[in-house]
């Protein structure tokens, strides 16, 4: 935890950094684009027979999990097929940026030939996680479909011709701040979306 | 999670339980990739690496072979046979010349103990240890105890016993280190003439009875009694081998539990183990061939992350 300390009328006034990071979508908000985002998929997919919905890791799993759940338990929807899919492999950046990724577990136990394939993501920035995602997918075979399912899509900062199928809403952010989505376990109530300013 | 500590892969003595935990996890991942149709992925597709092998292998070499096309890495092969090295050239300069080439990391076999360190000394290249001499063979001795912990659970308290030509064997080496940096009890199990005499010194239980060792322990790695590096008789007869350190089913019945049989290859059925016991269901000896690749994925893929690409070289 940081603490700034702020000089104001002569009184001293301690703030912690979650204050300082700016809220865009409280729970209520994102309660209202997951289900508006559930009913577009199923408006394109119908009983999902013949698609499947791939989070990719680490934090699109969060998503997809939510996804999932509103589809069996209020659309009633109970065969859906899902996968996890993680790109750390197939990324662009390997042995060119100081940050280092770590494989997390990749479950895709089904055929991809000549499925519709939904991925899933919380926040859509460059889009080379995207493309990345697209070189897995191809090395597992050829889906008849491939689309993109976001929550949030940070608008002009892409390094790639990416765009997604279903978004949640478009954001404006200075580069260099993170946008983050806190998925709570138990809490749902808490769910939240932030700018994390950088320190 | 930290990158790994080291820069080469020398031998397990240098490595931390973190660097542990980080190949054990990466490999998991790369075993998933080589169960898929296509089993390759694209991350080292600008690294060429070169494989040296100065000393007979069929196992390893292909495993690495594998490990690195699977990666999309570009592979040259080198065996000491077929070059320069008959001609009176040093290993520095074989090496040398190799990295003119534009070679980006080396996996090297060699008789001499501590060739691999040498050449880490020498030469300005990643070094991966694939058996130096009687030394060490660390991507040996990890991908064992991977695959003892994926059929034993966590190793941690567990009796796990290395039996037959211990003196000579550079995985005992390497296998002691690895298990006893993952908590297990370790057993080393021969004729004394194969037993070394620091054994004792690297914390180890030494035993001379194949019975009471079997009673002990909860897993047996099985090694081949290694003919060409023996220069004197160091038992009577390969016979009066078998018969007393040969793993058979009457043995194995004799101690009335099952336990998880390992063995690095190559098998000489008949005399440390046998066929029945060697195809048996408790025996992972194919286990240990297939995560051999993803082990060896895993620490070549580490130690690639290190190589920082053409804008941070040099």
């Amino acid at each position: 935890m940081v603490f700034f300390y702020i000089h104001y009328f002569g009184i001293f006034v301690i703030i912690n950094k979650q204050m300082l990071n700016r809220v865009l979508l409280n729970n209520l908000k994102i309660n209202v684009l997951l289900n508006r985002l559930t009913c577009q998929l199923l408006e394109f997919h119908g009983d999902f027979s013949n698609s499947v919905l791939i989070g990719l890791q680490p934090r699109g799993i969060y998503l997809l999990e939510r996804i999932v759940d509103l589809l069996k338990n209020e659309y009633g929807i109970k065969d859906v097929k899902v996968g996890k899919l993680d790109t750390t492999f197939y990324r662009d950046d390997f042995r060119r940026s100081e940050k280092i990724h770590f494989a997390k577990a990749t479950e895709l136990n089904f055929e991809v030939e000549g499925r519709k394939i939904v991925l899933i993501d919380d926040v859509l920035y460059t889009g080379r996680s995207i493309r990345a995602a697209l070189t897995a997918i191809d090395y597992y075979g050829r889906p008849s479909i491939i689309e993109l399912l976001v929550l949030i899509d940070r608008r002009f900062s892409r390094h790639l011709p990416i765009q997604p199928d279903y978004l949640g809403v478009q954001i404006d952010a200075i580069e260099g701040d993170k946008v983050r989505v806190e998925w709570r376990k138990s809490d749902r109530e808490n769910d939240c979306v932030y700018i994390e300013k950088e320190s | 999670m930290e990158e790994l500590s080291v820069n080469h892969l020398l031998g397990i003595k240098n490595l931390t339980n973190q660097d542990f935990d980080l190949i054990f996890n990466t490999t998991k991942q790369f075993k998933e990739v080589i169960n898929r149709p296509i089993k390759k992925v694209p991350s080292l597709r600008d690294l060429t690496i070169a494989n040296l092998f100065f000393e007979n292998s069929t196992r390893t070499k292909l495993s690495f072979e594998l490990a690195e096309k699977r990666l999309s890495a570009d592979v040259i092969n080198f065996s000491a046979s077929q070059s320069s090295i008959k001609k009176g050239e040093t290993l520095v300069d074989t090496v040398n010349n190799i990295l003119a080439m534009k070679v980006d990391m080396i996996v090297i076999r060699h008789p001499h103990p501590g060739s691999a360190k040498f050449l880490s000394q020498n030469v300005n290249s990643q070094i991966i240890n694939a058996g130096d001499g009687t030394h060490e063979h660390p991507t040996q001795a990890l991908l064992d105890c991977f695959s003892l912990k994926e059929r034993l659970g966590d190793l941690k308290g567990k009796h796990i016993a290395i039996i037959g030509d211990i003196i000579h064997s550079r995985v005992a080496i390497s296998n002691i280190f690895a298990l006893k940096k993952l908590g297990a009890e370790v057993m080393i199990c021969g004729p004394k003439s194969l037993l070394p005499k620091y054994a004792k010194s690297m914390g180890v239980h030494v035993e001379t009875d194949l019975i009471k060792t079997l009673k002990w322990c909860d897993a047996a790695n099985m090694l081949r009694v290694q003919n060409e590096r023996m220069n004197l008789n160091y038992f009577p007869s390969t016979r009066e081998y078998s018969k007393l350190y040969g793993l058979t089913v009457e043995k194995l019945e004799l101690i009335r539990k099952p336990i998880t049989i390992l063995h690095p290859g190559p098998i000489n059925r008949g005399v440390e183990i046998t066929s029945e016991v060697a195809d048996s269901e408790n025996a992972i000896i194919l286990d240990q061939v297939e995560n051999g690749v993803a082990i060896r994925m895993a620490v070549i893929y580490l130690l690639a992350s290190k190589i920082k690409s053409i804008n941070y070289k040099k």
